[in-house]
């Protein structure tokens, strides 16, 4: 190891800026503060220097996604074998899945990381580590038969229109992770949408056991919407505690409660999440669940309002996608405010528009847009209240 | 007086206002003008060529006959003197394009009849031809057109190419694409990407001429 950092400190001088190549200084800088913690000390003032830097955050984060990404694995090769109808151990299933998730997250991160390094060579800027966390959640929110190259194309509109073009990495308004997978649903609505996709190999033509349609809960409900059902038939008899464990089909990442939960735990524990905006998007969900369970007009309003909290990907958004720190707010009001607001839209949305089975990505997209309005009138009534408070005093 | 009667036809002066649209002065890059047309009608190349070319006529003819009877406009009633003008000339254009190409006419639909609320127009009429003789006022009429026009065409180029697969209505992905898994991209048929096609020229342009970035 000795070796490698003194290997390092020889070639440094190259690539300082306007050395042998200095067009490569970011580059360089990037990987060498993977390899080693920088040693940059604070010389004049009283400031503290945390070890939990933006890269043990982000790496926190990381870690709060494993359990859901490794169980997403297993599910991959568990629904295919399911619609297959073949028996498999749990590590057939889980090394079918590695295997069929593997180049997704490959992709991502060699897309996504390409575009971060060309951009912050151009303006001569640190590789920033935003990327990241976005390149293991893009493929975590993706139906696995997505092709690669449609992977490839959204990873490079979210990194270049979402983040690039705001200015780099904390100055997006956009979850980048969303606006890829936003991308794909309106670019390429095939091959995000209908039953066919969420199981490995379904839309080949893989030949299936009779009864099998790889239709999530969501396309289930909506399904029975518009054949005018009385009560909604679940496919495969799924009930809620499959949903809840994650044996359905459905996006890579995201169909695990329970693993997502675990996840959920690690960013409270560590602080990294905000538990206000997470517990408020519960809510919001549960109260709009209720009131529409309330009206009760269709079978879409009789889903017990808990049922929204475990099916489709409204875990996964409240756990690791409304709590990304740039985008949320930023006030403690303003985190109630804006969780609270994305679970009533994610139900509306289900609800009322099963054109759109999948709320949560719309919801917190739209929260996004609306979070500087929100934290702007939390910080007015702040000021506003002190004013008085200051008044009365005086 | 004397002086200015002797000024050529493409004084320096004068190819600046011809040529100072097309770059560092452009109508919807720097103005943001005329955005609302140039989402609507960018699907495909050729109705936007079609309006290109429509709106670069109005807006010439439009400061020619503006700036010939400026001084005999009371500024109390201009704004209403203008319109009659400009929407005189967009019927003749919109009566021009029925008789002649009834099919993009069809596809612009109400756009040509909006062209009489395009921004560029009023501005330039306001800007420009208001206060200048007809010679360059014509010329800046049809600087700023080619200026909106060219970025119409840049916009339905890559619109085009990649929500239909094919430039100007001749299919140039090749088929052997669609064969192996190649999608067209149906978000570049709606009209958010225009807008977010006219945002990264925007960047782009803006990155090149830094005295145009706001601080």
């Amino acid at each position: 190891m000795k070796g490698l950092r003194n290997y390092l400190n020889k070639i440094k001088p190259n690539f300082e800026r306007g050395g042998k190549y200095g067009r490569f200084a970011s580059t360089f800088e990037a990987f060498e503060s993977f390899l080693y913690v920088p040693n940059t000390v604070t010389k004049k003032g009283a400031h503290i220097r945390d070890a939990m830097d933006l890269k043990r955050t982000m790496t926190v984060v990381i870690v709060a996604l494993l359990p859901a990404l490794l169980f997403g694995m297993f599910n991959v090769g568990y629904q295919h074998n399911l619609a297959q109808g073949v028996e498999a151990t749990v590590m057939q299933n889980f090394w079918f899945g590695f295997l069929k998730v593997l180049p997704i997250i490959i992709v991502s991160y060699v897309v996504g990381l390409g575009i971060e390094f060309i951009f912050a060579e151009i303006r001569h800027e640190e590789v920033n580590e935003g990327f990241l966390v976005s390149g293991l959640l893009i493929p975590m929110i993706m139906p696995v038969d997505c092709p690669l190259w449609i992977i490839a194309v959204a990873t490079a509109f979210a990194v270049i229109v979402g983040k690039e073009m705001f200015g780099g990495t904390g100055m997006n308004i956009f979850n980048p992770a969303l606006l890829a997978r936003a991308f794909v649903f309106f670019a390429y609505p095939t091959s995000i949408s209908g039953n066919e996709v969420w199981v490995a190999g379904l839309k080949n033509g893989l030949s299936t056991v009779d009864g099998y349609s790889g239709a999530t809960p969501l396309s289930d409900a909506a399904a029975a919407l518009s054949e005018g059902a009385q009560s909604i038939d679940w496919s495969m008899g799924t009930t809620p505690i499959d949903w809840f464990y994650g044996f359905i089909p459905g996006s890579i990442g995201e169909t695990s409660t329970l693993a997502i939960l675990i996840g959920a735990f690690v960013l409270i524990w560590t602080g990294v999440g905000s538990w206000r905006i997470m517990l408020s998007c519960v809510l919001g969900g549960l109260v709009m669940g209720g009131l529409f369970n309330l009206i009760g007009a269709n079978v879409l309003m009789d889903i017990p309002a808990w049922y929204h909290l475990i099916i489709g990907g409204f875990a996964f958004g409240t756990v690791f996608m409304a709590t990304d720190p740039v985008t949320a707010a930023q006030t403690n009001r303003g985190k109630w405010i804006y969780g609270f607001l994305i679970g009533v839209l994610c139900v509306m949305t289900r609800v009322l528009n099963p054109g759109y089975p999948e709320g949560m990505m719309l919801a917190i997209l739209f929260m996004n847009a609306m979070v500087p309005l929100v934290d702007y009138y939390v910080v007015q009534g702040n000021i506003k209240r002190r004013l008085k408070r200051a008044k009365a005093n005086a | 007086m004397s002086t200015q009667e002797k000024e050529p036809l493409f004084s320096a002066k004068n190819m600046n206002t011809l040529l100072g649209p097309l770059g560092r002065n452009n109508p919807i890059l720097v103005q943001i003008l005329g955005i609302c047309s140039a989402l609507a009608v960018t699907a495909k190349m050729k109705p936007a060529f079609v309006m290109a070319l429509s709106v670069t006529v109005v807006t010439a003819f439009s400061n020619l006959i503006i700036s010939l009877i400026r001084k005999g406009i009371p500024s109390r009633i201009r704004i209403i003197v203008q319109l009659v003008v400009i929407a005189a000339l967009v019927i003749l254009v919109d009566q021009v394009l029925k008789a002649f190409v009834y099919d993009i006419s069809k596809q612009l639909s109400v756009y040509v009849g909006l062209i009489i609320t395009n921004c560029i127009l009023m501005g330039r009429l306001e800007a420009f031809a208001m206060g200048n003789k007809p010679w360059p006022s014509f010329l800046d009429g049809i600087g700023n057109g080619l200026g909106y026009g060219m970025i119409l065409l840049i916009v339905a180029f890559f619109r085009e190419l990649f929500g239909s697969g094919t430039l100007w209505g001749y299919q140039v992905i090749p088929q052997w694409c669609y064969d192996h898994g190649y999608v067209n991209n149906g978000l570049m048929i709606l009209p958010p990407m225009a807008l977010i096609i006219v945002g990264i020229i925007i960047w782009i342009h803006r990155s090149r001429n830094k005295e145009l970035q706001e601080k």
